[in-house]
């Protein structure tokens, strides 16, 4: 069995009196496209930051392809690449002298073939000798993700690398970490996007105030979803009695009720029947990673 | 290797794009210093026999203006990634201790020794029949001065949470040692107690020894000059290592 590309065991974290990190541990394989969900304040940054040396745990171990975090930073920094969810940049520099100072801190020199090639697969080819502080949000957002792969890192951490930006970026940097993915690179990604997670990652894991409450394949998660959702547009007449209480009112006629099973479709439709309402549209539905997470944090 | 050299030239990159204000406005400080005090005061006070004041003060000068840049420039490069974020590039990468230390500290001695060599070639304006009668000891004590506030700016750095508490730094302690060091005086024109105080002071020392390079005279030995500021120098070193390695300000 290969060793796994992160290992984390039994972590405590905790910021003056806030436990940040309650007892994780969790292992991602090599390979893996593996996606660290929470609500905000939930432990995710605390967790990525212990990973690249940023935060030191109050107890616990963590590796990187086998090499402590601590112990031996430097061979764990070498095979991590880290996309901050902080937007910072250092206004004295182009973007390339950013990226060849970031490969001289990972021990490449002449690293430009690579650099190009980066560039080009995050469309910032035309900003290569342009001044930091010049570009637009979105585009410092894509010079983070380039710093954090200018040494070809096999451990790849994404920490809400789409936050803020626009469709464009969000769809030419999912297609090159796939490829990134593809090609070996472990992936660990953090997003509030979960549809992003749902299409992209294989395993999912998430924390709520500092506890790991689901660890699971992706597919797993969804097939153990208890529930159903049953989504109907009223035409004319009012909800009553029990399914008034069930249902959840998403616009002026919308309503989704959720169900435990196919069968109790039937009894709903009953229902409608009797209470004399009419409908406009009605559909059915599998849940989504969205529903699966509003669930389990419901339930921890 | 690379590293090092890497983040070295970074900070180099850095203080060299604002050459401007980092190398420029402190050579010009330095020469209004120079163009005053020696007006106003050259016939009021001889600090060694046979030294003209102006003489006697571009050594003091120049070394003023070594100590505060050198200080300034990691301190100052600290403080701002800090504050931007982008120290997170520095800490992220596989660079040891060691290296992050002797990058910072390395760079802002290049830049104390430019900027005290640029304030010598501007003063040679004014008065440019001065002595050099030791250049090694001129070398080593611009060498070791600057090393000693360049880690001193390192810890500053470090320490600093807020561009306000490294004023406070500078403000409070840098710019009283060296004002009060004998930049501007010898110390043996001072009361005994003050002549006790200065004794306490390192930078004296620094400038002393200094001095002793152009003149072959000083307050103090430029051995015993010399054995302080190497010791100042190896204790800041040491404590710098010390608080890289906690991670102290800098990983939470």
């Amino acid at each position: 069995m290969s060793i796994p590309a992160i290992n984390i065991q039994r972590l405590h974290k905790n910021f003056g009196g806030v436990q940040a990190l309650q007892d994780v541990s969790l292992a991602v394989g090599q390979g893996e496209f593996f996606a660290l969900l929470g609500s905000n304040g939930a432990g995710k940054t605390t967790l990525i930051s212990i990973l690249a040396g940023l935060t030191r745990a109050d107890s616990g171990k963590a590796e990187i392809m086998g090499h402590d975090v601590v112990e031996n930073y430097q061979m764990a920094r070498q095979l991590l690449g880290v996309v901050p969810q902080e937007l910072a940049y250092d206004p004295f520099f182009t973007v390339r002298e950013t990226l060849r100072m970031q490969s001289g801190y990972f021990g490449l020199r002449r690293n430009d073939d690579w650099i190009d090639e980066i560039l080009h697969n995050l469309g910032l080819q035309g900003k290569a000798e342009m001044n930091m502080r010049t570009l637009s949000g979105g585009m410092k957002r894509r010079v983070l993700v380039a710093q954090a792969l200018v040494h070809k890192p096999p451990v790849i951490i994404l920490d809400e690398p789409t936050a803020g930006v626009d469709v464009e970026l969000r769809l030419s940097l999912w297609n090159f970490v796939r490829q990134l993915n593809k090609q070996g690179h472990t992936i660990m990604l953090t997003t509030h996007y979960l549809e992003e997670a749902e299409a992209l990652c294989n395993r999912v894991a998430m924390l709520k105030q500092g506890r790991l409450v689901a660890l699971d394949s992706t597919a797993n998660l969804l097939r153990n979803a208890s529930e159903l959702i049953l989504q109907i547009t009223i035409k004319s007449g009012v909800l009553t009695g029990e399914l008034a209480a069930r249902a959840v009112r998403q616009a002026e006629n919308d309503y989704t009720i959720a169900m435990k099973s196919p069968m109790d479709l039937e009894p709903i439709l009953a229902q409608l029947r009797m209470g004399g309402v009419k409908l406009e549209n009605i559909s059915l539905s599998q849940p989504d990673l969205e529903d699966v997470f509003v669930q389990i944090m419901g339930r921890a | 290797m690379i590293g090092f050299y890497t983040l070295f030239y970074k900070e180099m990159l850095r203080f060299w794009k604002v050459a401007f204000q980092t190398v420029l406005a402190p050579i010009i400080t330095a020469l209004l210093y120079l163009l005053i005090f020696s007006h106003v005061l050259s016939r009021h006070v001889q600090a060694y026999p046979g030294v003209p004041y102006i003489a006697f003060l571009v050594p003091g000068l120049v070394m003023m203006s070594m100590l505060q840049n050198a200080f300034a420039n990691s301190s100052s490069s600290l403080i701002q990634s800090k504050i931007t974020g982008n120290i997170v590039f520095v800490l992220l990468a596989p660079l040891s201790y060691l290296i992050f230390f002797s990058s910072y500290l390395l760079a802002s001695i290049v830049r104390g020794l430019v900027v005290g060599l640029g304030v010598f070639l501007g003063t040679l304006a004014f008065y440019p029949n001065i002595l050099i009668l030791h250049p090694l000891w001129i070398t080593a004590f611009a060498f070791l001065a600057s090393g000693v506030l360049g880690a001193l700016g390192v810890i500053a750095g470090m320490w600093a949470e807020k561009f306000d508490q490294l004023a406070a730094f500078q403000n409070f302690i840098i710019m009283p040692l060296t004002f009060l060091s004998g930049v501007f005086y010898s110390i043996h024109t001072l009361p005994p107690f003050w002549i006790q105080v200065s004794r306490f002071n390192p930078v004296f020392y620094m400038i002393d020894g200094f001095r002793y390079g152009f003149f072959g005279v000083s307050d103090v030995s430029p051995d015993v000059s010399l054995i302080v500021v190497l010791s100042s120098f190896l204790a800041l070193s040491v404590i710098c290592l010390i608080l890289l390695k906690r991670g102290y300000r800098l990983r939470h």
